[in-house]
């Protein structure tokens, strides 16, 4: 697979671990924090962390779209869907997230028309093959996804599907950033910045961690030589004693972000004054509604939404988890009341939730990981 | 009454049966250990897993059952019928048996054009006449249009067991290396692009055949160091490992660059998110073989047609205890765990 | 977040020019193509997909460009080595400036 094979030549592995190894200062331990998701589920993956001097630290950030979503706003989703008539359409990382009468593919099995989609245009497509039913996407995702659904509903209004809905869940990922920094017990040297979440929104929305927090970051591609690359130049930074955005991912992200993407974001949705994040609070300005003129499309006026508020149950450290402040297995209920089969939190569920990476990739291979434990500075 | 035994435990605690029990992994698995097994198969010992061997008038005779659930029902490279008979002639096969007959049961419903019938039936045939197996009997019931997927076929069939082998977990030692007899990935994702849901096209067929002809050379060649067979179906790769290492409790380590996998599964593996070494197999098996026999085992699955792209995937190690393991080229690792229910997509 | 994965355009259509048919390592799918609507990509080009949206081109000469970066890494260190091997008895050389990497 072009594009993809030559960054995962073992060859440039090695080389970028061994400057890593030099780059690395023995007395000093580095933290490290992956914002996105993704690149926690590459980390584990390709089992980067082994590659690693024990001096390096990786720290799993909260851009994980599914895991941050509170439970309330799953129950909404799928009580929307209880309407009959109504296909609940959602992409597969939501089927087995629990909400509290279950998760999506319990509700199936229940005799919800659920189905799975790989894309929003595939949910409209839905709509229009099911005239005399509604279809009704429940719509999760950074700045990445985000713009195809707001083609998705342009497309809607232009071709005049009215059996169609979002449940808009998009959320933006300089809050959360901002949130991880101003958490009173977190100390990170660095970040790895979200690399498809760049190609919308550009390097620039980064500028102010480099010159306000005086911490460096470097924009990443996904595959192994991307992540240990970006290392590399944070490793850089670190020892000069300089703090900047750096682009490692420059084959795919322009500086600038995508213009037609942003414009198409601007177009369909608005800012919500503010939003619920699973273990982060409400933050405001941090998740996307949508927008007046496209209310005939917008679920939330389409039904009646409950609105409700679920709280995590107390031993659930869902929250200190997403904020990198616990390791997994340090949750009380990880692996015990918690696990990919009875999951609490969607930490658990979801492919690139810090829990579910740790409990299926790591926790059992007894190389020492357990030992490499964070501890709040 | 007085001199019975106690009444077995049930450790089976969920409340409804969802889809997940059916899956293969660890829902399935907790089903069979957990409420089957200490009802069922009290006294039955051996083989939780594809077939069993019974005494039958002082004769090893091996029994295996299948059922099939497939939507849709034809995909390019079979159909349900054909999954039906290779389906139960490779879990005999796996268990060292050549599969001489078997019984049919269809659940049909309501409604199923006999076209569509009649076209599963000839598949059968022909697959049966394939593998070598003789049909002996079945039997048929109708259901309400609505209560099933157009049909559901079981298969269940007895084998006569190959002399020489002895398999089981328990014969799994720290050293044997690990054989896989060819690409992983076909059937699962042939199915799932067939379902049309996701609108992918790709030039792959299911890679659903009778085993039994590898099975055989591999028996003929290395005897008694033939360990263990399975054949990876629901589940995967990734599931028939992990109730070995369970079973036997070693340490499982694959190496990844060693797995053969086609361009166009991993390409499809790659746009959807999924592991290919948890999607479904109906034409190939894991063969645990000790050491020293291990080129032998690989030269007489590569001599076998439909055997040439088969490979020493891993090894047995002590450690990690009851875990699989896949070591990446960058001499890093990560577990390789069984999933809850189906591998789905995923965007993120 | 974000699953994307490089693709190749294998076909436009004249009538729906924001489909595209992308090949990814022979596996193939109707992408949009809405999102480059400011610089359309041609037949044989490569994009990055996400949930069936093209996100951005793939820049070759950028990738051959990081290409070239990551195999120099670890040249400068490696030189190093090799000077020490021959055993001169000088002294330890000072760290080279690295290479615009």
């Amino acid at each position: 697979m072009r594009f993809v094979d030559e960054f995962r030549d073992p060859e440039l592995i090695t080389r970028a671990s061994e400057e890593i190894r030099r780059l690395a200062d023995p007395h000093r331990h580095y933290r490290i924090m992956e914002v996105c998701g993704g690149h926690t589920h590459a980390i584990h993956r390709f089992g980067l962390t082994d590659v690693l001097p024990p001096n390096i630290e990786l720290i799993h950030g909260p851009g994980c779209p599914v895991c941050v979503l509170p439970m309330g706003r799953i129950d909404d989703g799928l009580a929307l869907a209880k309407e009959p008539g109504v296909i609940f359409a959602a992409f597969g990382d939501m089927m087995r997230v629990p909400g509290t009468h279950g998760s999506p593919l319990e509700h199936k099995a229940r005799g919800m028309d659920v189905r799975i989609v790989y894309s929003p245009s595939d949910a409209l497509k839905l709509a229009r093959a099911n005239p005399e039913k509604h279809v009704m996407f429940f719509a999760i995702g950074f700045e990445t996804t985000a713009p195809s659904t707001a083609l998705t509903l342009m497309r809607a209004e232009s071709e005049g599907i009215r059996n169609f809905s979002v449940f808009c869940n998009h959320v933006t990922i300089i809050p959360a950033i901002r949130a991880i920094l101003d958490s009173p017990d977190m100390r990170i040297d660095a970040f790895i910045g979200p690399g498809h979440v760049s190609t919308v929104i550009g390097c620039r929305p980064y500028e102010w961690i480099a010159r306000d927090e005086g911490k460096p970051i470097v924009v990443s591609g996904f595959e192994p030589a991307d992540l240990l690359q970006s290392i590399v130049m944070l490793l850089r930074q670190l020892s000069e004693g300089t703090a900047r955005v750096e682009n490692q991912y420059r084959r795919v992200v322009p500086w600038e972000g995508n213009r037609a993407a942003l414009a198409a974001m601007a177009q369909t949705f608005t800012l919500r004054p503010y939003f619920e994040w699973r273990g982060l609070g409400f933050i405001s300005q941090s998740a996307l509604g949508i927008a007046d003129r496209y209310a005939a499309w917008d679920a939330e006026r389409v039904f009646q939404v409950q609105g409700v508020r679920v709280t995590d149950p107390k031993a659930a450290q869902c929250g200190e988890v997403l904020k990198g402040v616990l390791k997994p297995v340090q949750c009380k209920l990880f692996g015990k009341e918690c696990t990919p089969e009875r999951p609490v939190g969607a930490l658990m569920v979801s492919s690139e939730g810090s829990c579910a990476a740790y409990y299926n990739y790591e926790h059992r291979k007894g190389t020492g990981q357990a030992s490499r434990v964070a501890t709040p500075a | 009454m007085a001199g019975d035994a106690p009444l077995p435990k049930i450790r089976f605690r969920d409340a409804q049966i969802e889809m997940a029990h059916g899956a293969g992994g660890k829902a399935s698995r907790r089903l069979i250990d957990g409420l089957f097994a200490p009802l069922l198969l009290n006294g039955a010992g051996e083989n939780l897993n594809d077939a069993a061997l019974v005494d039958v008038g002082g004769e090893r005779v091996a029994v295996s059952t299948d059922s099939f659930v497939v939507t849709p029902l034809t995909f390019p490279g079979g159909s349900i019928g054909e999954l039906a008979v290779n389906g139960t002639v490779n879990d005999l096969a796996v268990s060292g048996a050549r599969a001489t007959a078997m019984v049919v049961t269809f659940v049909l419903e309501a409604g199923l054009p006999s076209g569509t019938l009649e076209a599963e039936v000839r598949a059968m045939a022909a697959a049966s006449q394939h593998a070598g197996v003789a049909i002996v009997g079945g039997d048929t019931k109708v259901v309400e249009h609505g209560k099933v997927d157009g049909m559901y076929i079981t298969t269940t069939g007895i084998g006569r067991p190959l002399p020489g082998l002895t398999l089981g977990p328990a014969r799994v030692r720290a050293g044997d290396r690990i054989l896989l007899s060819g690409p992983i990935g076909d059937h699962g994702v042939t199915v799932l692009l067939a379902r049309g849901e996701l609108d992918l096209e790709a030039d792959l067929r299911s890679d659903t055949r009778p085993v039994f002809p590898m099975v055989e050379a591999l028996a003929n060649a290395v005897g008694e160091a033939l360990h263990w067979m399975r054949d990876p179906t629901r589940g995967g790769v990734a599931t028939s490992l992990n109730e070995l290492a369970l079973d036997c409790g070693l340490g499982l380590h694959m190496a990844e660059e060693e797995i053969p996998v086609r361009d166009e599964v991993r390409g499809a593996c790659e746009l959807l998110g999924l592991d290919p070494l948890h999607i479904a197999n109906e034409g190939q098996f894991l063969a645990v073989v000790g050491a020293s026999a291990a080129d032998r085992a690989l030269d007489a699955l590569r001599s076998t047609p439909g055997g040439e792209k088969a490979a020493i995937i891993g090894e047995v190690k002590e450690e990690p205890a009851a875990a699989v393991l896949v070591s990446t080229r960058y001499g890093g690792s990560r577990i390789v765990d069984m999933l809850v229910g189906d591998p789905l997509p995923r965007i993120c | 977040m974000c699953l994307a994965i490089p693709g190749k355009i294998v076909e436009l259509s004249p009538d729906l020019p924001h489909l595209a048919l992308v090949d990814v390592a022979g596996v193939r799918r109707k992408v949009d193509l809405g999102l480059l609507q400011d610089d359309p990509p041609a037949v044989g080009e490569w994009v990055l997909i996400h949930v069936g949206f093209a996100m951005s081109k793939i820049g070759e000469a950028e990738a051959a460009d990081q290409m070239r970066t990551l195999k120099l890494l670890g040249e400068d260190a490696a030189a190093i080595e090799e000077v020490r091997g021959y055993g001169f008895g000088q002294p330890e050389p000072t760290e080279p400036q690295a290479d615009g990497a």
